[in-house]
């Protein structure tokens, strides 16, 4: 068996280099392009050094999941001939006000360097980064070719950056502008877009608060036939979009403005009339204050619907199972918990195909409400829509057993992000921790990536998801576990684990340290307000030098306190753009 | 629209309810301040309301009012059919496996938690306090005294799985009650929690803002006064000016500021609506504030009372102390309109 499996090994060597040399860069590099994952990617790179060049020449986007795990100049030496770049910033709990302002995640270094190496890139993607207007207009007139702009949840702009883009960039297809922190100067940037402009395809300005000079948008989508998506701000009336529809009849996505003007029978019919021409809405959204009697207008523009967003409407639980009635292709719903249990029922019943449910809290912080979504609206849906995988839910009440149904209804899930939002609630029945849910969850869903517990978590929890998540990347805690042992059994299991986001929980040093050597192979972990103290965070540092430790500290905490920790893996080496509120160790 | 509004809700009906559930907490709780748990009775709140109800909801966000259990903190009084077979009574529910080992962690941290309670240092406190970053809740301008209340607010709230006692005994570092209890209407008493995104947090107060209580006609909109143990809410329509607005809030308030906001001595002034009130609550150290449509908080008075009662959302009767920089130009105010 040795002898002849050795030979046979010596052949098939032999072959694979006859074959490698024949084999020309070129063809490999074509066969490279065709791949656009960049985890592919990835992979390919790793096979053999030429595999490693074909793939770096061949890759026209690159996607960096933390902005400060490596620098531009290595990024460009690496890849040469990129187009299209997607950049994440801060880390996810900027978004909730945790990270200190200035904090860094600045774009314009990054910029200045594509300037120099790539003169061609067309698309920019950002997510939580901090962007000037300054550097956007130098975005706007370093790149020629540019074509697509996204933001979202970015910061540090204002409207007149807006402005230096639809002046300058003549190749745009893309303006894709997603709840930023965006200084709204007014809403004349759009009418800085030339005559002459017709390429846009995206148009997404929702996030933005202040009029628009309408003259100027009717005539901009006028002229741009391949608009497919348009999503307008709170501030276009219900007979403005009517208008514009008629003339963009050919929209994929449709963001409506307000949807509660007062009209008139006949605007109502031009209304339905000119939504029913629009045979290839597949996404719709906006409905700002959107009043129920009109909800009727945009029926026949649903048949082919499937992604429905009603997270800034809030409708009731009646209102919203007629226009569910209207979606029978629907796959993705985001609503309010207005709708309640009811409407959730509707949900359950009217949308077999639904893959992803999100119920946002109409009113989180009113402490006597007494509506909202409880756990029975859960378990309708999960009974209606077996296909169920991403979920988002708030909701003030939750037990064990409805979430064990749930799973049992729906496997499949990959991302089960539950929000009870008083923080440490148990059942609401039994009183127990909610540790069985969440037990529940891993040990049946096994193809889950993202996971976000809440409710009254002992380590039990912890030691669930360490045993049986497998397959879990993401994993958000807050006000849960009873000692170090829980994040240590995280740290010790789930093999896929790149992010770790952690607030409010008992966790102190141990439990920090005891992930040194698993820390490189995530991308990044948060804590604050859990028990790790400075010595413990410099301990780490000096343990691990390829590892970024940053620590931020309050106003008037304790010297020895480090109450933010935010630790990623670098290429790049410690940054030197942090404030001074920000420690590197 | 009735005259004395509070009355109408508070029905004799109303109080053997209350009366039977002050007896369950004063039973089930061995310290409580007397002269509280006299007003419970008093409350407008059309749920039963105790002093440590009204303590343990003001923390936290998202806690249900007491029809829905809330059992985290067991002080529901009112049997819920869910509940009642399970546990023999509220007490237990505080003290069954969960809580306890929740209180254990507490206890047996470090420490160095934000909730640890027992024997805490005023630093350690205040370093809890500290946690919280000013930017709370809707508005991020909210200042970090807010943020303290509603840290300091937090602790005592999480203290209660243990038993309502702490709250008053073990935790004699924590301020007084009656300090803390009330937090700034702005409600998000966690900073970053529940975990919405800034964009859709200030969408649903503008959403709020429109669709609050106007259906009926009516427009009801809380007032907090700091120091007080809990909230009143105000139909705003039925008040035609300042002046009747500032005699019905004086009223109201009048049994938490006992000898400091006093009419008799003032004169009955026409037309001079805005400076009455700012003169009412001058004297008095305090200033009224309200938060409007856009998240702000702006001084009571400064416009035409039409304008005020369209933008307003909530009101807040702020302690001089905290409003320097209010005051004075409420007192300019009202010498120029004197």
């Amino acid at each position: 068996m040795g002898s002849y499996s050795s030979e046979l090994k010596r052949s098939k060597d032999s072959d694979e280099s006859a074959r490698r040399s024949s084999f020309p860069d070129e063809v490999l590099e074509r066969v490279l392009s065709l791949l656009k994952s960049h985890r592919d990617r990835s992979s390919v790179s790793l096979v053999c050094k030429d595999w490693y060049n074909a793939e770096r020449w061949s890759r026209t986007h690159v996607f960096i999941g933390n902005c400060y795990s490596v620098s531009p100049e290595i990024v460009a030496r690496r890849f040469p001939r990129i187009r299209s770049v997607t950049l994440k910033g801060k880390p996810r709990f900027s978004d909730f006000n945790l990270v200190p302002e200035n904090w860094g995640a600045d774009i314009h270094a990054w910029l200045v360097v594509f300037a120099a190496k790539y003169p061609f890139l067309e698309e920019l993607r950002l997510k939580r980064m901090a962007i000037s207007d300054e550097s956007l207009e130098f975005l706007a007139i370093s790149f020629p070719n540019f074509k697509a702009l996204s933001l979202l949840s970015c910061d540090g702009f204002s409207t007149n950056g807006l402005a230096a883009i639809a002046t300058h960039c003549k190749n745009l297809t893309e303006l894709d502008i997603q709840e930023n922190g965006i200084d709204d100067k007014g809403g004349s940037w759009l009418s800085c877009f030339p005559e002459s402009f017709t390429s846009l395809e995206v148009l997404n300005f929702a996030n933005l608060t202040s009029d628009i000079n309408f003259d100027a948008l009717e005539k901009l989508v006028g002229r741009c036939k391949s608009m497919r998506v348009l999503k307008l701000n709170r501030s276009v009336s219900l007979e403005q979009l009517q208008r514009l529809l008629v003339s963009a009849p050919q929209l994929a996505e449709l963001g409506t403005g307000s949807f509660s003007q007062e009209l008139t029978i006949h605007e109502y019919e031009d209304l339905e009339s000119t939504l029913s021409n629009c045979k290839n809405m597949h996404t719709l959204s906006g409905l700002w204050d959107a009043k129920g009697i009109y909800l009727p207008a945009l029926y026949p523009a649903c048949s082919h619907l499937t992604f429905l967003n009603l997270s800034y409407a809030a409708l009731q639980s009646v209102e919203l199972a007629k226009l569910l009635a209207h979606c029978p292709r629907l796959k993705r719903l985001w609503v309010l918990d207005t709708v309640e249990d009811k409407g959730l029922e509707a949900v359950g019943l009217n949308c077999p195909l639904l893959e992803e449910l999100r119920v946002f809290p109409a009113d989180p912080f009113d402490d006597e409400i007494v509506h909202g979504v409880t756990e029975a609206g859960f378990v309708a849906v999960s009974f209606g829509c077996p296909r169920l995988h991403y979920v988002l839910y708030f909701c003030r009440q939750m037990t064990n057993a409805a979430v064990a149904t749930i799973v049992q209804n729906c496997p499949d899930f990959t991302h089960f992000r539950l929000c009870i939002m008083n923080p440490g609630q148990p059942d609401y029945l039994t009183n127990e921790p909610m540790d069985e849910a969440f037990g529940a969850v891993v040990k049946t869903c096994t193809k889950l990536q993202r996971l976000s517990v809440s409710g009254l978590l002992t380590d039990l929890t912890f030691e669930y998801i360490g045993r049986y998540a497998k397959n879990l990347e993401t994993l958000s805690v807050a006000f849960a576990g009873r000692s170090d042992w829980g994040m240590q059994c995280v740290l010790g299991g789930c093999p896929k684990l790149r992010k770790l986001e952690i607030r409010d929980c008992p966790f102190g040093n141990a439990a920090l340290l005891s992930g040194l050597e698993k820390y490189e192979s995530m991308r990044s972990l948060w804590m604050s307000a859990c028990n790790v103290t400075m010595n413990g965070c410099r301990l780490l540092a000096r343990e691990m030098p390829r590892l970024n430790v940053e620590v931020m500290k309050e106003d008037g905490s304790d010297d020895s306190q480090a109450d933010k920790v935010y630790v990623y893996r670098s290429i790049a080496g410690p940054r030197r753009d942090a404030p001074p509120s920000v420690l590197t160790l | 629209m009735s005259t004395p509004l509070e009355h109408d809700y508070i029905g004799l009906a109303e109080t053997s309810s209350m009366e039977r559930s002050s007896e369950k907490l004063s039973s089930s709780s061995s310290s409580s301040i007397p002269s509280i748990e006299d007003k419970t009775s008093k409350t407008a709140n059309d749920t039963c309301l105790n002093l440590k109800e009204t303590e343990l909801r003001l923390g936290l966000p998202g806690s249900q009012s007491p029809e829905r259990k809330l059992s985290l903190f067991g002080q529901d009084l009112e049997t819920n059919d869910k509940s009642n077979g399970f546990a023999g009574s509220p007490l237990k529910n505080l003290v069954s496996g969960a809580k306890r080992g929740f209180s254990d962690a507490i206890d047996g941290s470090n420490g160095k938690w934000v909730f640890a309670m027992n024997g805490k240092s005023d630093v350690e406190l205040a370093k809890g306090a500290a946690l919280a970053s000013p930017r709370v809740g809707l508005d991020s301008k909210t200042n970090s005294q807010q943020a303290k209340t509603s840290v300091s607010v937090m602790k005592e709230v999480v203290g209660v799985p243990q038993s309502p006692k702490p709250v008053q005994d073990k935790n004699n570092l924590v301020p007084p009650v009656n300090d803390h209890a009330i937090a700034p209407a702005s409600k998000a008493q966690v900073v970053g929690w529940p975990p919405i995104r800034s964009f859709r947090k200030n969408s649903m107060a503008s959403n709020l803002a429109k669709n609050s209580d106007e259906g009926a006609g009516c427009l009801y909109v809380k007032v907090s006064m700091d120091g007080a143990p809990y909230l009143r809410k105000v139909d705003l329509k039925t008040y035609n000016n300042y002046m009747e607005f500032s005699s019905a809030l004086e009223k109201m308030f009048s049994c938490f500021t006992i000898g400091q906001c006093n009419s008799s001595g003032l004169p009955a002034r026409d037309g001079l609506s805005e400076s009455r009130l700012m003169d009412l609550l001058h004297g008095s150290e305090y200033v009224l504030t309200y938060e409007d449509k856009d998240g702000d908080w702006m001084l009571v008075g400064d416009v035409p009372w039409e304008m005020f009662t369209d933008s307003c959302r909530r009101l807040r009767i702020m302690k001089g102390s905290e409003a320097i920089g209010l005051a004075p130009r409420a007192m300019e105010k009202c010498k120029n309109q004197n």
